[in-house]
């Protein structure tokens, strides 16, 4: 197994080694690149890299203006700036004219921790949903981070990537193939199936490893991307298995859990149950415990497949 | 309080701010450090606050819109018995009220959430606004990183701040010089501020950002009728010589040397 490393690490190599393939790649920042880590593509190609300072609605606009000039920029801040301050700067002059510009938002969700409720985006992919046009990537550890960059500069349009900061150990495999809007089934199961994206994967795999002990199969789908969502999946999923639960790193409302509803309601009777943030925000604390005190662990996951199995 | 006794109290403040931010491994001493004067002088000279009514809805507001400051508020606001200090030694854990960034809904005596840079100076102005409306004469204080002032939205809070002519709204920049990716000049730089200010139709005022008299004489003193802009000219991460002028400590754990030095540091200036 690779050696675990933080996925805003692993984007930063990635925007590095992307960079040398091709120089329309530029790099956008808002006085964060040592925490967005593009400050790896900054030490290699300064020529290329764009410091807006605390300015990220100006960033996000002049990235429009790099794409429409045929580069292929790569703006980086917080989640919760980035989609949140820029919110019309994305909508109206990145997706709108489906300009061909890259956003790799760091610092998403509750792993953020100590910084609290203010720097938590548990939104983000909510807001970035209803853009029509956005593909949305939100990747499990750093080998699938490094293909979601690589995904999104072969795309010619608006695409959203969701950096988690903390250290992440590898539970993909490098050959694993990450194609955009194809879920990735990692675990099979008739019991239950768990929709996973993001930093939850890893508990999923987990709970499906717990559930198996108990004699319940468990099915873990990877869904690297949320928009275009693998509907098909969703759908084969609902007829294979008894219930699906969905778990993700982001309120219940407008993610992961909202998508794979809208991909069931007139299709399946399946049981089904979202476990994300519920309606709250978030609060300072070590990630660890706000992930319990939010029901976002493995245990959590297991429960639940076992409540609705009942 | 006399300038001595206050000289002392900024010392003990600065080691609440090293030892809160040690134990919980995480925020900002930087930026902390360099607005501790600055703090100092609106909650013991300049405004009008009361701890035992926190919402006492006559007094004077303190937003600190950099809010990854506060750990020099919290330090500040638990001295004057707006709650019990043990609470600083809880800084940032789960279930503590505070937060990494302030929380109004959380903590006695924080007038404003803040944390999301920008967004406290344009709070201010509608407070300052609401103020003229009720004909209340308290005053609003805003405190502003020199890297925030990057945010576009600031001027536009500065627009309405004097096209309403809030003479009861006193903007004070901490600036220091320094943001997180190095210094302003290196990542964007700011042009001549005060001559911004004064374009956009502010009073101007330029002071010593460690010298709380100098601070509070410049808060306090009329500004014709205008809003008002105090450049308080700071060191980030003032009073630990090795966090000094380097961005580096914007936002670093200390380790437990670290830790000691600056202890030891802090008590030295203390005591002598
Ligand atoms: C809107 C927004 N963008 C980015 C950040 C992340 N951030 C926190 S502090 C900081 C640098 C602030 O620099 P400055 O205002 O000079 O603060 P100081 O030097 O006083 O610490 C940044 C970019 C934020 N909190 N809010
Ligand atoms: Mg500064």
């Amino acid at each position: 197994m690779a050696e675990g490393k933080s996925l805003r690490v692993a984007y930063g190599e990635a925007l590095a080694e992307l960079g040398a393939q091709n120089d329309k790649v530029v790099v956008l920042d808002a006085d964060l690149s040592h925490a967005t880590m593009t400050s790896i593509f900054a030490a290699q190609y300064p020529e290329r890299f764009f410091n807006f300072g605390l300015a990220e609605a100006n960033m996000m606009g002049a990235a429009a203006g790099f794409a429409h000039s045929g580069l292929i920029p790569f703006a980086s801040t917080f989640a919760l700036f980035g989609t949140g301050r820029a919110y019309e700067q994305i909508r109206n002059s990145i997706a709108y004219p489906k300009a061909n510009v890259k956003f790799g938002l760091s610092h998403s969700g509750l792993s953020v921790g100590e910084d609290g409720g203010s720097h938590q985006s548990i939104e983000d992919i909510a807001l970035m949903r209803v853009l029509p046009g956005m593909t949305i990537f939100v990747p499990c550890d750093p080998l699938e981070t490094k293909k979601a960059v690589f995904a999104a500069a072969a795309i010619d349009g608006p695409v959203y990537i969701r950096v988690a900061r903390p250290v992440v150990d590898v539970i993909t495999v490098e050959d694993a193939p990450f194609i955009p809007g194809v879920a990735n089934i990692m675990r099979e199961g008739v019991d239950v199936c768990i929709i996973a994206t993001g930093l939850m994967v890893k508990d999923a795999l987990a709970a499906s490893e717990e559930l198996g002990q108990k004699g319940i199969g468990a099915s873990v789908v990877n869904m690297h991307t949320i928009k275009p969502l693998d509907v098909d999946c969703v759908l084969q999923m609902a007829q294979t298995c008894k219930a699906i639960v969905t778990t993700e790193e982001h309120s219940v409302i407008g993610g992961l859990g909202s998508a794979v509803a809208e991909a069931l309601a007139g299709q399946s009777s399946v049981k089904f149950a979202r476990i994300g943030i519920q309606d709250k925000f978030g609060r300072s604390g070590k990630p660890e415990d706000l992930f319990k005190a939010y029901g976002l662990t493995a245990l959590d996951i297991e429960r639940q497949c076992l409540s609705l199995l009942r | 309080m006399d300038d001595q006794a206050l000289l002392e109290k900024a010392a003990a403040i600065r080691t609440d701010i090293v030892e809160m931010l040690y134990r919980c491994q995480s925020g900002h001493p930087g930026g902390s450090l360099s607005c501790v004067e600055i703090l100092m002088a609106l909650y013991y000279r300049v405004a009008s606050v009361d701890p035992q009514n926190p919402s006492w809805e006559w007094r004077d507001r303190v937003v600190l819109s950099k809010g990854h400051g506060c750990p020099a508020l919290y330090a500040i606001l638990a001295d004057k018995g707006f709650f019990p200090r043990e609470d600083l030694w809880r800084l940032r854990q789960i279930d503590s009220h505070l937060q990494g960034h302030p929380d109004m809904r959380k903590t006695p005596g924080i007038d404003v959430s803040t944390g999301s840079l920008g967004q406290g100076a344009s709070v201010a102005v509608g407070m300052a606004l609401a103020a003229k409306y009720k004909k209340a004469r308290y005053k609003v204080y805003a405190v502003l990183g020199d890297g925030e002032i990057q945010e576009g939205m600031v001027w536009e809070a500065a627009m309405s701040a004097a096209h309403y002519r809030l003479d009861n709204l006193v903007f004070i920049l901490d600036h220091n010089g320094l943001q997180i990716d190095g210094s302003n000049e290196q990542v964007m730089s700011l042009g001549d501020i005060m001559a911004k200010f004064e374009a956009f139709g502010f009073k101007c005022r330029k002071v010593d950002g460690h010298d709380i008299g100098g601070i509070a004489g410049a808060i306090s003193a009329p500004a014709d009728g205008k809003p008002l802009f105090v450049l308080a000219e700071t060191v980030k991460g003032r009073g630990v010589s090795f966090m000094e002028n380097n961005a580096g400590w914007h936002g670093k754990p200390m380790n437990a040397d670290e830790y000691g030095m600056a202890l030891d540091e802090l008590k030295g200036r203390h005591h002598g």
